[in-house]
């Protein structure tokens, strides 16, 4: 594996592991000194041409703890504002020697493109409307681990409420759930559902409340605010009514079922209940395992390369 | 194992269950007694064998705390080798001023031995580390001897030795 451009690039087999090597890292991740020698040498750069505190922090805590070196590039104080095109920006900094870069795009594809640029890895950490695939795996390892599902998701009920159409979240979730055998509603207003969704492998409602005494996974997106400047959503006190989860909506989830999102949680619009008091909330443990999914995806992009063979001893 | 080509059997899974046995005295012996005596198996070879040893110090002293460690990530050649799946580190209690047995199959390059090593500091400070293994095969690449061991058996750098409760056989 060289990058992680895509969830549609893993296949339910290379989830699974992905979530395996995961747990290695969760117990690195509890040690009294949470560091690792795995990747000294190797060097990581957070290319974020888009904010994303959240994010880069957690895929910079990542390469600490296998002891990898980290650049953090932003583009406001960058050579970007003078005009230099995103080629050039890449092949100046991998001068400089690069083992993997982390990408934030606003445009979908970016990360793709980049790999033709460069010979480091490429992670995408979020690419327009398009991928998110770290945040995908460590919601399927949030929910492999709270749920006790190791060997994958078959017969899972799981419901993605919110804007799917404007959220590489909801696409990289769906095809990552998917694909590990969940079955999943998509529950959203019709103007935030995408044109396409009769191809993807979901069925969509626009009932929350009929949906949620059957649910496994609860899983909220964020409403972003500028969406009431497109006239897509008359009010956002009309959303919460409809598809807030209130402390009412979530006495209907079944007690096992879990609460997610992944925040930045608007609190009163998509989730009108305090967080903190609903008992199936896994939405910090998702924060948790996020450094320890992506120690997993750079540890498998730059540290595992071909079996020596032999004994170990 | 018998009628199997191309193995030959060096201990029996009687020679195995004794060469425990022994070692287990040994380190009662050695520690006078199991106060503050932790046993530390490598993944993934060493922790059933750690297991075992912890039955015989039971039997003959007292129960002591038993942890498996994964020393992947710890490795000169990380990267060269897949991270078996499953073989997570458990180290149950603290290490500071214990004495830790790291208990392993076979003992080859002494490799894998120094990664433990670095990867036992993260856990605490043992006032002391001992290595016990099955097989002493020879071919050592590092400064680490054995402190309690099954059987010295002479091998060819390319010969493959396999370590279980039913014995020990060279392939």
């Amino acid at each position: 594996m060289k990058h992680l451009l895509s969830i549609e690039d893993l296949d339910a087999s290379a989830i699974l592991r992905l979530l395996e090597l995961t747990d290695h890292m969760v117990e690195i991740s509890q040690r009294p000194i949470p560091k690792v020698p795995a990747l000294r040498g190797k060097n990581v750069v957070s290319l974020f041409f888009e904010d994303s505190t959240r994010t880069r922090t957690s895929f910079d805590t990542a390469a600490k703890r296998l002891s990898a070196d980290t650049m953090n590039f932003t583009v406001s104080s960058s050579s970007v504002n003078k005009g230099e095109s995103l080629r050039d920006t890449i092949e100046t900094i991998a001068a400089m020697g690069v083992d993997a870069f982390v990408v934030r795009h606003r445009s979908s594809g970016a990360p793709q493109m980049i790999t033709r640029w460069t010979t480091a890895s490429i992670i995408n950490a979020g690419d327009g409307w398009h991928q998110h695939p770290t945040q995908a795996l460590l919601d399927c390892y949030t929910i492999r681990t709270s749920l006790n599902r190791r060997d994958g998701f078959d017969g899972l009920r799981i419901a993605i409420v919110g804007d799917i159409k404007h959220s590489r979240v909801a696409r990289s979730d769906v095809q990552a759930f998917t694909t590990l055998g969940a079955h999943v509603t998509l529950v959203a207003p019709p103007t935030l559902l995408p044109p396409c969704v009769d191809d993807w492998p979901v069925d969509v409602s626009h009932d929350l409340d009929a949906v949620l005494p059957d649910l496994d996974v609860l899983y909220l997106l964020r409403v972003q605010r500028e969406r009431m400047d497109d006239a897509l959503l008359p009010s956002l006190r009309e959303y919460s009514t409809m598809y807030g989860l209130t402390t009412r909506r979530a006495g209907r989830l079944p007690a096992h079922a879990l609460v997610m999102h992944p925040g930045p949680m608007n609190r009163g619009v998509e989730m009108v209940a305090d967080p903190g008091e609903l008992p199936g909330s896994v939405i910090l443990d998702q924060v948790t395992n996020g450094v320890a999914v992506r120690m997993a995806v750079l540890f498998r992009l730059l540290g595992s390369g071909a079996d020596l063979g032999g004994e170990a001893s | 194992m018998p009628g199997d080509t191309g193995l030959r059997e060096v201990l029996s899974a009687d020679d195995v269950r004794r060469a425990l046995t022994r070692i287990g005295h040994e380190i009662v012996e050695r520690n006078h007694g199991t106060d503050g005596v932790v046993l530390v198996g490598l993944q993934r070879g060493g922790v059933w064998i750690a297991d075992e040893l912890a039955g015989v110090l039971e039997s003959i002293e007292q129960a002591v705390p038993v942890g498996a460690l994964d020393v992947s990530f710890h490795r000169d050649d990380v990267g060269l080798r897949p991270i078996v799946p499953g073989s997570v580190t458990s180290i149950p209690v603290s290490l500071d001023g214990t004495t830790v047995v790291l208990v392993d199959d076979v003992l080859f390059t002494g490799r894998t031995v120094r990664a433990a090593l670095e990867a036992l500091n993260e856990y605490g400070r043992p006032r002391a580390v001992q290595l016990a293994v099955i097989i002493d095969r020879g071919h050592r690449e590092l400064p680490i001897r054995p402190d309690y061991v099954g059987k010295n058996l002479p091998t060819a750098g390319d010969e493959d030795v396999r370590v279980s409760a039913a014995g020990v056989v060279i392939a």
